[in-house]
């Protein structure tokens, strides 16, 4: 127990002597989730439109109004004729061109029908498909207008279905709520990782593992004095990200606080073991790197759910995402943050985490066993 | 020059020594561009919907087919009562239902206002809020297309319609948006990786001292130490780009000189960004931790590669104005999908040379400064 302290003083100590260090730990990801945070988001809003008007009358700027008055799409430009608008779309500079053409305000005037065209960049498939669907939804209800102000018998009333929707599971329904948290987990994977990957190749390289080979320190002693100090620092990481989760971005913390801290706990502790893996698998710092962030980080950023539904992939692909410790913190992050649930609805998840984390630590420890004779 | 070129044969022939290094730096890239451009799936399609159509009317089943054909959902239920919306959708059967109520279609035609529940599962809020704007659509269109027919009769056609098309990605497949980011993604990971440390490595092993004495200019140097990382990492990235073609059907519709003239400034910037990593920090741990927090999730969530930018607020807008990656996808995305040619991206190439000569320019300047 005297040694493990022993050895943890001197990995605070080197820790100190590294002043710099410091402030990238700790500032660094509360800048990143505040910037990242905002930016995460699936809503399709803004889309940049530009309206080629053929017909420059007040109908066709009242059309032209209704694109600009709603929160989906921003009118950046009117140009008179279409023959400019291919480069447009090429430069990616409109997603969607509105083509209105002469005669516009004479025809739906006198009741003559009118083909308006839309053009679409098809290569955001997804937000193309969303934006296609409300501007075709603007024009069919400027049409059902006409129709009715024309209509020979002048119904008085005339009736409209509305779509009352409900969400489920995430009333809330915000992407930033459910995105935020992903973002929370993933600063923490990729902070925790690399301190755990650097801890015991940097002694590697540096020649020093020779002289702790020779300390009367035991492989158990040397894992848990290794991460121990970069545990502390996460937790403090854990800290600061929630804060900026629950009072910047204001996230309402349905759940449990301590239950929060403690599974996320067991989150740094499979994170950092994985880093303390590749640490004793590479001989420089450089291969650890490589190392860790090709064949942990981007799987962790890919295969977990965070963007991509798993449900999405392949078969083949979706047994693999079982091995991501990420993909179990994320369900309990949202979990708690959204949802307020406990341990009865995630147990599952919380348990094959820690399997996850106990497995990576032991066989982080046998492996260094190994590199240390 | 011939100084330049020492110093880089001199790197060369470190990292070829180092054969791990160097096969995850060739290989590896390609291998998992193969292996997430398989897995990653992004289609909000085929959202499974169930029907509980109380109303039993011309007007009820116009609607639900609105939603059949939109392609968008599938109808995988009928049901008859909210509880089997409940079960099927707590054992995650369906994510989506459409309950239309009770004389829907009578109280519309009489001039009421019908409501239509639709229930979503927010679990996935990434998809859901995309099924929940298009679901809004899909009623307000049917909607609109009821009041021209009781306006105006059955037959009359609409006063105004819209017909659309789609450019460049005319199915709207997912795959095709996600192969260039995933390029541009990686290639900026590994050309980041592997500068990164190069530099304070030198320092953290003592030849820094050598390196310092040495009658070479800093900017020499420099050049010398990104020479060869720029042979590896532009020989991958084409890798990378070939395998995208092969594998996954990108197109090429626009010219391969413009395409490699982009990928050079971008390579070049995002070597430069790791060697002025390494050249601010004192050590490797430090340097590993600063790079991957500059490229790692700054490349994936404010370049545009999965999350549109112009949904983001405006002060993000500008911050990821320094992103380089914003720029390189525009261009390979132009280029790949839209057979843009370069003259249409002189801002997007300018500001990948601005960034490749700033991120250079500052490392030398902090090197000849430490060099004393």
């Amino acid at each position: 127990m005297r040694r493990l302290l022993f050895l943890i003083r001197k990995e605070i100590q080197e820790l100190r002597r590294n002043p710099r260090m410091f402030p990238v730990l700790f500032i660094a990801p509360v800048i990143q989730l505040g910037i990242l945070g905002y930016a995460a988001t699936t809503d399709v809003r803004n889309v940049p439109v530009v309206v080629a008007d053929g017909d420059r009358s007040p109908a066709s700027r009242e059309l032209v109004g209704r694109f600009e008055a709603s929160r989906y799409f921003s009118v950046i430009d009117v140009v008179s004729t279409t023959s400019g608008v291919d480069q447009d779309l090429m430069r990616g500079r409109a997603w969607l061109v509105l083509a209105i053409p002469p005669g516009y305000g004479r025809m739906t005037e006198a009741g003559t029908p009118v083909g308006l065209q839309v053009l679409a960049d098809g290569s955001d498939s997804n937000s193309t498909t969303v934006a296609l669907a409300y501007a075709s939804t603007l024009i069919a209800e400027k049409a059902a207008e006409l129709a009715v102000a024309r209509s020979p018998a002048r119904i008085a009333p005339i009736g409209s279905i509305e779509a009352r929707i409900r969400v489920w599971f995430n009333p809330e329904l915000s992407s930033r709520h459910f995105m935020v948290p992903g973002v929370l987990a993933l600063l923490l994977m990729v902070i925790t990782t690399v301190l755990g990957a650097m801890a015991i190749v940097r002694e590697k390289e540096l020649g020093t593992l020779e002289q702790l080979n020779v300390t009367p320190l035991r492989r158990w002693e040397l894992t848990v004095g290794k991460l121990l100090p970069f545990g502390i620092i996460g937790m403090i990481d854990v800290l600061l990200v929630v804060a900026v989760a629950a009072l910047w971005f204001e996230i309402p913390l349905r759940g449990s606080l301590p239950l929060l801290l403690g599974l996320s706990m067991i989150y740094l502790v499979c994170t950092l073991s994985l880093g303390l893996f590749v640490s004793t698998v590479s001989q420089t710092q450089q291969q650890a790197m490589m190392t860790a962030v090709f064949f942990f980080m981007m799987p962790m950023l890919y295969l977990s759910g965070f963007i991509f539904p798993i449900e999405n992939m392949p078969a083949v692909i979706q047994p693999f995402t079982y091995l991501i410790p990420l993909r179990y913190y994320l369900v309990i992050v949202r979990g708690i943050f959204l949802k307020g649930v406990g341990l009865e609805a995630f147990w599952k998840d919380a348990l094959m985490m820690t399997a996850c984390g106990v497995a990576v630590l032991s066989l982080a420890t046998m492996r260094s066993r190994k590199t240390l004779r | 020059m011939r100084k330049a070129l020492a110093v880089g044969l001199k790197e060369f022939r470190q990292i070829a020594r180092d054969t791990r290094t160097l096969l995850i730096l060739l290989f590896v890239p390609a291998f998992f561009l193969l292996l997430y451009g398989y897995a990653l799936n992004w289609d909000i399609r085929h959202v499974r919907l169930a029907v509980l159509d109380r109303d039993h009317s011309t007007d009820s089943r116009q609607l639900i087919s609105a939603f059949v054909n939109s392609t968008f959902f599938d109808r995988v239920a009928d049901v008859s009562s909210m509880a089997d919306v409940e079960s099927l959708m707590d054992r995650d059967r369906i994510r989506a239902a459409l309950v239309i109520p009770e004389n829907m279609s009578r109280d519309v035609r009489s001039g009421r206002q019908a409501a239509v529940q639709i229930i979503l599962s927010g679990d996935n809020a990434n998809t859901a809020t995309a099924v929940f704007g298009y679901a809004q659509a899909i009623v307000r269109g049917v909607s609109a297309a009821l009041q021209i027919e009781m306006a105006s009769g059955r037959l009359a056609p609409p006063p105004l319609s819209a017909d659309a098309r789609i450019w460049f990605n005319p199915e709207l497949k997912s795959t095709l948006f996600l192969v260039p980011g995933l390029i541009g993604f990686i290639v900026m990971i590994s050309c980041v990786v592997s500068t990164s440390l190069s530099i304070v490595r030198e320092k953290e092993r003592g030849t820094w001292e050598q390196v310092r004495m040495a009658p070479i200019n800093t900017v020499s140097y420099v050049v010398g130490k990104t020479i060869p990382y720029f042979v590896v990492s532009y020989a991958s990235a084409l890798f990378i780009i070939f395998a995208a073609m092969f594998l996954f059907g990108m197109p090429m519709r626009g010219s391969w000189s413009a395409l490699l003239a982009a990928l050079s400034l971008y390579v070049v910037g995002a070597l430069g960004t790791g060697l002025l990593v390494s050249t601010l920090v004192d050590s490797q741990a430090l340097a590993f931790l600063v790079s991957l927090l500059v490229s790692l999730l700054p490349t994936m969530i404010l370049s545009g590669f999965v999350f549109p930018i112009s949904s983001m607020p405006v002060p993000i807008q500008m911050i990821s104005l320094i992103v380089p990656a914003r720029y390189f996808l525009v261009v390979l995305r132009g280029i790949v999908l839209k057979g843009a040619d370069a003259a249409m991206y002189v801002q997007q190439f300018g500001a990948l040379a601005l960034y490749a000569a700033t991120v250079l320019g500052l490392a030398s300047l902090r090197l000849a400064r430490e060099r004393g």
